[in-house]
């Protein structure tokens, strides 16, 4: 069986974000960019699968500017197969990116696609959602534990409540959460090998889909500072803060 | 170090291994596949670089004088380098508490006029250099820390090996756990920067720096601002001396205007202050209390901040450059050039002329052979004439203090300049930096204002800006030879001056359950600045390489 894994470039999760002065974006000029930690996980899953002797491929996909190749070859130098980057200049929204996986996953037929629940940038958290409903094919989402059986798959998903297990029948889409595994390291013998392995560079032209986005942004600001907070004498002076300062009671 | 009982790491022969994707690194790499190409020769380059991406651990200034860009890629403006802003306005001014006074332009150097001169960020200028690198075939591994010289039975340098990944602070190994990999090359060229790691090793077992004065230094801290834009002077340039420094002191500060409404904020203490209460983060913060800096960070935000320690003692502390097998390169060597206060074109023209001789010996067949020839044809030419005029400025500064010392060597300067001659023959360093220390009870406590979260800041949210990652869970990569001597010597003696010059907060006195004090090191502060290897009075700390991808994200430092 093959798998896709779909991933996204983000900016590095130990650089802290800037807002452009202007507020027309995040300033993402020579910030270290890298792929989105929850991918990594989706890869270290396929790769474990593949090393159980479940699954014969791991096909790595991303939609990005020419740049995204990077993210590819670390995916490939943990231990993908091949890699596909669809290049895109400027923002391309979930909803676009699900339908070009839509595409791939057509060409590509894979047994099923596990990808990271969300991406650290915008939060989103749609595109695995998108990709089930455009395919048609059952979803488990946010998997904290993962088997893949003849047929179907297991997943072991955290709820408000705790953990909730579901069987999924095949080809089916996999989100992953951060507690699913440890992904490996790309070692630099690997490193060196991924720089040979396929990679192939395609456009959304080539399946015909439109990328261009749906939404406007008005304005990016930062979070407004913290005010300091402030020493209650009892519980009577609390509940008065609440009701008539604070307004939330 | 090489009695390993782990698994066996891979290894791979490659012709030319470089450790530091910095500005000698990837110039030698350059300049190397540039001779190859031209006489159509096959050869294998590879520079390993520890922090995450190329450029990501630079810190400089930084005001940089293109000339050696000129000569490795004279079209580097079309290809797109880093370097837009020039310098418009230069100033050099001696700072009182409240004032100041400028010194008039007709009376310094020439050399120390940045007419030509750009401002730009050095870690930018890298990771260009690095594209440009892996365009021409340069196999550039970001991430992947050298942290093991392997040698042959002859005792010639063999390679290196990169340090394991995956590996628990009690040195267990973790499920992800990777072994190292070896690289055997034919020559190592290391270009470390200040103080490496690797640079350290080699020049104590090849007795590199036998014949020289003592390396001295001295720590920089850079802050980037987003200034008010009708306070921005795009391509000003400003050195301070004097305050906030007592006069036996050495040290400055910079203001350089950048493009985007930036400026660059900075100070550099030299690390041969005698003072142990001293803390050069201190002495940064309050410089930019003074009205010539406040009043241009009013209401502005800093975006960024970092720390490294710089080379400063010039040409009298070179060390030999070639050793078996390889050779130093850059700020490894050490060819910071300190009245000019620039040092990346020497880095840059030191890793090209080591690429001339070291492709030259391949070309005959030579490998892991010290090369006899290398260091005249380093030296000689552009460095030689950058560095020797300004021999005298850091003695005369060090000796005499820094009013007296600067007016001295200006003078100095001046003769150099003009009739090649100086009235001092050529000053010695007499010691190295760690041997400055006073004790701490007969030195003036330094009171320092406390910060106010606005102009001036602690270390723990300015580290927020450095954008460190540092996996917690792997060996503490700052060892100290005696256990004992931070307690029982340091804090006894010094205070712990350690507390104090690390800009990051990675060494805390701490007073344990049973009351007992001990040293606290917090590791994941560590911003790889190297002060702590430099100014211990013991000479008992050896920082080594943590996990490659460690430290500082720096982001146009």
């Amino acid at each position: 069986m093959k798998v896709l894994v779909p991933i996204k470039r983000v900016i590095d999760y130990n650089v802290k974000i800037r807002v452009k002065p202007d507020g027309s974006g995040v300033d993402l000029d020579n910030v270290k960019m890298s792929m989105n930690p929850f991918d990594e996980i989706a890869i270290e899953a396929a790769l474990q699968l593949k090393e159980a002797g479940k699954v014969d491929e791991v096909v790595i996909a991303t939609i990005g500017v020419e740049k995204s190749q990077d993210v590819l070859r670390t995916g490939l130098a943990m231990g993908a197969d091949r890699a596909i980057l669809v290049q895109v200049e400027g923002e391309v929204e979930p909803l676009g990116i699900a339908k070009v996986l839509a595409k791939i996953v057509g060409d590509e037929e894979p047994g099923f696609v596990i990808l990271g629940k969300q991406a650290i940038d915008d939060d989103a958290s749609q595109t695995g959602q998108m990709l089930s409903a455009l395919l048609g094919w059952g979803q488990a989402t946010f998997a904290s534990a993962l088997q893949l059986e003849e047929g179907y798959v297991r997943v072991t998903q955290e709820v408000d409540a705790g953990l909730q297990t579901i069987d999924v029948a095949l080809p089916a889409i996999v989100t992953v959460d951060l507690r699913l595994n440890t992904p490996r390291y790309a070692t630099l013998p690997n490193v060196m090998k991924a720089k040979r392995k396929p990679l192939e560079v395609i456009t959304p032209a080539d399946f015909g889909v439109d990328t261009s986005p749906r939404n406007t942004v008005l304005e990016t600001y930062e979070p407004p500072a913290r005010a300091g907070g402030i020493t209650v004498q009892n519980v009577d002076e609390l509940v008065e803060k609440l009701k008539n300062q604070a307004g939330v009671i | 170090m090489t009695d390993r009982d782990l698994p066996s790491r891979e290894s791979m022969d490659v012709d030319v291994v470089i450790i530091g994707g910095g500005p000698a690194g990837l110039s030698a790499a350059i300049r190397l596949k540039q001779l190859a190409n031209d006489k159509g020769a096959d050869l294998s380059v590879i520079v390993l670089e520890k922090a995450a991406e190329v450029g990501g651990h630079i810190l400089s200034g930084a005001v940089i004088d293109p000339v050696a860009l000129d000569a490795l890629i004279p079209d580097w403006k079309a290809k797109g380098a880093p370097l837009e802003t020039q310098v418009s306005s230069d100033s050099f001014t001696y700072l009182t508490k409240n004032g100041g006074f400028a010194i008039p332009q007709f009376l310094l150097p020439p050399l120390f006029k940045n007419h030509g001169n750009y401002i730009a960020s050095l870690g930018n200028i890298c990771a260009w250099l690095g594209e440009q690198a892996e365009a021409m075939g340069i196999d550039i591994f970001p991430g992947f820390a050298a942290t093991e010289i392997l040698y042959n039975q002859d005792g010639s340098v063999k390679g290196v090996a990169t340090g394991d990944m995956g590996v628990a602070e009690d040195a267990s190994h973790k499920p992800e756990y990777a072994a190292g990999m070896e690289l055997h090359a034919k020559y190592t060229l290391i270009g470390e920067g200040a103080r490496g790691s690797l640079s350290k090793l080699l020049i104590k077992k090849f007795g590199l720096d036998e014949a020289c004065d003592p390396q001295k230094y001295g720590i920089g801290i850079k802050e980037i601002w987003e200034i008010d834009p009708d306070l921005h002077r795009l391509g000003h340039v400003e050195h301070t001396f004097g305050w906030p420094l007592s006069n036996d002191t050495g040290g400055g500060g910079f203001v350089y205007h950048a493009a985007n409404n930036q400026v660059f904020v900075g100070f550099v203490v030299h690390l041969n202050y005698a003072n142990p209460h001293l803390s050069p983060f201190d002495e940064m913060q309050r410089y930019k209390t003074h009205p010539r800096v406040s009043k241009l960070l009013k209401g502005a935000k800093r975006i960024a901040y970092g720390a490294r320690a710089m080379t400063s003692g010039g040409w009298q502390s070179i060390p030999q450059l070639a050793f078996p097998g390889g050779a130093l390169m850059g700020c490894s060597a050490g060819f910071m050039n300190l009245p000019r206060i620039k040092g990346s074109h020497n880095a840059m023209w030191s890793g090209m002329k080591t690429a001339e001789v070291i492709f030259t010996a391949l070309e005959a067949g030579q490998k892991n052979d010290r090369i006899d020839s290398l260091d005249a044809h380093v030296l000689k030419g552009e460095i030689e004439q950058d560095l020797k005029k300004v021999r005298n400025a850091k003695p005369l500064m060090s000796n005499f203090g820094t009013l007296l010392g600067t007016a001295m060597s200006g003078v100095d300067l001046w003769t150099n300049s003009l009739f090649k001659f100086s009235f001092f023959g050529t000053l010695k360093h007499k010691k190295p930096d760690h041997a400055y220390l006073e004790k701490a009870d007969i030195s003036p406590v330094i009171p320092y204002p406390k910060p106010d979260g606005k102009l001036t800041f602690d270390r723990s949210s300015s580290l927020f800006l450095a954008n460190l990652a540092h996996e917690e869970d792997q060996p503490i990569h700052l060892h100290l030879r005696d256990a004992d001597v931070p307690i029982a010597k340091n804090l006894v003696d010094f205070d712990e001056p350690a507390q104090r010059y690390c800009p990051a907060g990675v060494y805390e006195i701490v007073t344990g359950e049973d009351g007992a004090q001990k040293l606290r090191i917090n590791a994941a502060n560590c911003v790889h600045c190297k002060t702590c290897d430099i100014k211990d009075p013991a000479q008992n700390i050896d920082w080594v390489c943590p996990q490659g991808g460690s430290g500082p994200n720096y982001q146009g430092m």
